[in-house]
């Protein structure tokens, strides 16, 4: 126990080191005004269900990415929930195959209202690379309603956070 | 026993004539032997190379050569060659006989086999699809023939997957799945449990199924190299390596040393950042949350790294034809870059082997034994951890042997073993990466391309950090890509997880679960 806490104490709060992570020029300004935003309009918090719909797993990475403590999305309010029930949007990620489509659709209908879905990566766009297979939807509009995406192959963290703000924005 | 010793027995002993056999390269012997001795021909090689099915794949030669192709592929491990076995099949009505009784690591194989082109097995003791699944995709369409296309209504057929079923008193079913609790890809999980201990898991996946191989034919090779770091995101790397030494093969393309050495340094930084994530995973997964978190800013310190060197937190477009060469700057980036993972790493390993709860709960756990291990033809560090020593960088690669690699091993084959099999291959490869950076990584200049045929077949081979990935490749005449069968360790090694945990209780499968860390995306193609 006294390990940890010294290592804890020894290593500091990483998102605040600038220096050290090189976290990108902007990004604490971004995130403090997606935070003010989510406090006016979501009540404090914007809690996100991610449903990976045959992404190749990057933008996961990346997602998961962002809440590590150099990004710390969650001190943004911005929360990963492990159930539709609690969420407020729906973060999706891949061309969609086949496979999903049905577990997409009960995933959002199995989510309170009002709800919003938001698009992740490159492939979620329209297949990307995938746009192509004899397996894939393509079209993540046809099965829900999507309210906007994030481009990027994979998005970075920071670029999840801008596009939050910016969506977020326009939301009222 | 050597190829040569197993080819010569198998025309004295068994009685097995190859019609054809050609050395496509050093390391690569391929035989054609009748569709009436493909079963024992590949029974005979599965017990004197003692390997399991690394793969086994069909292809569409109808046009060409009016037939189709079985082939299955052996590794040979101590001498460092594979061995590829192929019969014919009837155009209008293939079938073989299945191997899956005899050999089990053949089963997931042969299920693909029939699904994707039609291809009949004779005595197949399982005959459900795999990827394809029946809820959603129509009887009689095979997306790997050539003459596919695609049905007119995908989804509503009305049916259902059937899963094993465990009967008794107090016995109940857990489904979980496909959209699972975390950030994670998808597949389902059906546990039968009677109390707390799980009697049965089946696992069905094929969720992320994008028909990858489908959208590799037709493709130059260029392209189709960029699109092989599609197949698995997390190890776009090795996956593009594979690709790319199947068509340098193929071509006669020889990639110059310190491009090699370039190529192993990038492969060593997927295995870094993937091995510190999924120790900070086990970590994750029992609650513990302060080395998780070390974990994770050691992952984001290596990806930065991998951004610095390659433009690409994921390694992604930067592997070429030819190779791959570092930036001048390279050595003095990645010394900095490990010294500080090292650092945190070993702060991460001091907390997790001194905290004596954490240690409780991975220790005997999810035990895969060395028999199941074996017999499923499980590879990469979980078939380390449970007393098999095969790693392709030990056994195929020169470069690997010449700086004095020796694969982790483990006996015992539960989390605990699986873990400390991550440790050592963590503080392995920086060792590795800080020896092959060493010359100064001036690249070198690229291989001239292509003065030899452009067309042909070869299997280009990786060692992951999930295990050997492989990519067998058929360019056509007009050079574009013909067939290309993916094989990825997670395969094969998700049985292995679904033979780990019976006997333990549901809460401890996450654990379970994350220290095997398979590959979705990988195994769905």
């Amino acid at each position: 126990m006294m390990r940890i806490l010294w290592n804890s104490f020894k290593k500091g709060i990483l998102s605040r080191k600038f220096e050290k992570v090189s976290l990108p020029p902007g990004y604490e300004k971004t995130g403090g005004e997606l935070h003010s935003l989510i406090k006016k309009k979501f009540g404090r918090s914007l809690h996100i269900r991610e449903v990976a719909a045959g992404s190749c797993g990057a933008c996961e990475s990346e997602i998961i990415s962002a809440g590590n403590p150099v990004y710390d999305i969650q001190r943004f309010g911005v929360d990963f929930v492990a159930s539709p029930r609690h969420a407020d949007a729906l973060l999706v990620t891949g061309p969609v195959p086949r496979n999903m489509e049905l577990a997409l659709k009960r995933t959002y209908e199995a989510m309170p209202g009002p709800k919003f879905v938001v698009t992740c990566g490159d492939c979620a766009l329209d297949g990307g690379a995938f746009r192509d297979s004899y397996y894939c939807a393509g079209d993540i509009g046809k099965i829900v309603p999507v309210a906007a995406h994030i481009p990027g192959c994979p998005p970075r963290p920071q670029a999840i956070v801008e596009a939050l703000l910016l969506l977020i924005g326009r939301i009222n | 026993m050597n190829i040569e010793d197993i080819l010569k027995e198998l025309t004295s002993g068994e009685k097995i004539t190859p019609d054809a056999t050609r050395w496509l390269a050093p390391e690569e012997v391929h035989i054609e032997v009748r569709p009436g001795d493909f079963r024992n021909a590949c029974l005979f090689a599965h017990h004197k190379t003692g390997s399991p099915v690394s793969s086994l794949f069909a292809e569409d030669a109808r046009a060409a050569d009016g037939c189709f192709y079985v082939r299955c592929v052996f590794a040979s491990r101590h001498e460092g060659r594979w061995l590829v076995i192929s019969a014919r099949l009837d155009a209008a009505a293939p079938e073989f006989d299945s191997l899956a009784n005899d050999i089990f690591s053949a089963a997931f194989f042969e299920r693909e086999v029939s699904e994707m082109f039609g291809i009949k097995r004779r005595g197949a003791f399982d005959t459900r699809r795999l990827r394809l699944h029946t809820e959603v995709w129509p009887e009689g369409f095979y997306p790997l023939r050539k003459d596919f296309r695609p049905p007119e209504k995908c989804g509503g057929t009305g049916l259902d997957y059937a899963f094993r079923r465990v009967e008794g008193d107090g016995v109940f079913e857990v489904p979980v799945g496909p959209v699972h609790a975390g950030i994670i890809a998808p597949g389902h999980f059906r546990f039968s449990a009677a109390g707390e201990p799980v009697l049965n898991l089946e696992i069905r996946l094929g969720f992320a199924h994008r028909g990858v191989e489908k959208l590799f034919e037709g493709k130059i090779p260029e392209a189709a190299l960029a699109f092989s770091e599609f197949v698995d995101g997390e190890a776009a790397f090795a996956h593009s390596l594979a690709f790319s030494m199947a068509v340098e093969k193929i071509r006669g393309i020889i990639v110059p040393g310190e491009r090699q050495r370039a190529r192993a340094v990038l492969l060593e930084l997927e295995r870094l950042y993937n091995h510190a994530a999924d120790v900070g995973g086990l970590a994750t997964d029992v609650g513990f949350s302060f080395p998780a978190a070390c974990a994770s800013v050691i992952k984001e310190g290596l990806l930065a790294l991998n951004e610095k060197l390659t433009g690409s937190r994921y390694l992604k477009s930067f592997n070429r034809l030819g190779g791959a060469a570092l930036p001048p700057s390279a050595a003095a980036d990645i010394g900095a870059g490990l010294a500080a993972a090292e650092k945190d790493f070993l702060v991460l390993k001091e907390t997790l082997y001194g905290s004596v709860s954490f240690m409780d709960r991975v220790e005997e756990t999810g035990i895969l034994p060395h028999k199941a291990a074996v017999e499923l033809g499980v590879s990469g560090p979980a078939g380390r951890a449970s007393g098999i020593a095969a790693d392709l960088r030990a056994d195929f690669s020169h470069l690997y042997k010449n700086a004095g690699f020796k694969p982790a091993k483990q006996e015992k084959g539960d989390v605990l073993a699986r873990l400390n099999v991550r440790v050592a291959e963590f503080e392995e490869s920086a060792r590795l990466i800080r020896k092959f950076c060493c010359p100064q990584g001036q690249g070198g200049d690229a291989p001239p391309a292509a003065a030899r045929p452009q067309s042909g077949c070869a299997l280009g081979w990786a060692e992951s950090w999930r295990g050997p990935v492989l990519y067998w490749v058929r360019l056509g005449e007009n050079g574009l890509v013909e067939r290309c069968k993916v094989t990825d360790p997670s395969f094969q090694n998700w049985e292995g997880l679904a033979q780990a945990v019976p006997g333990n209780i549901i809460p401890d499968f996450p654990l379970c679960n994350k220290s095997f860390n398979l590959s979705y995306p990988g195994n769905d193609l």
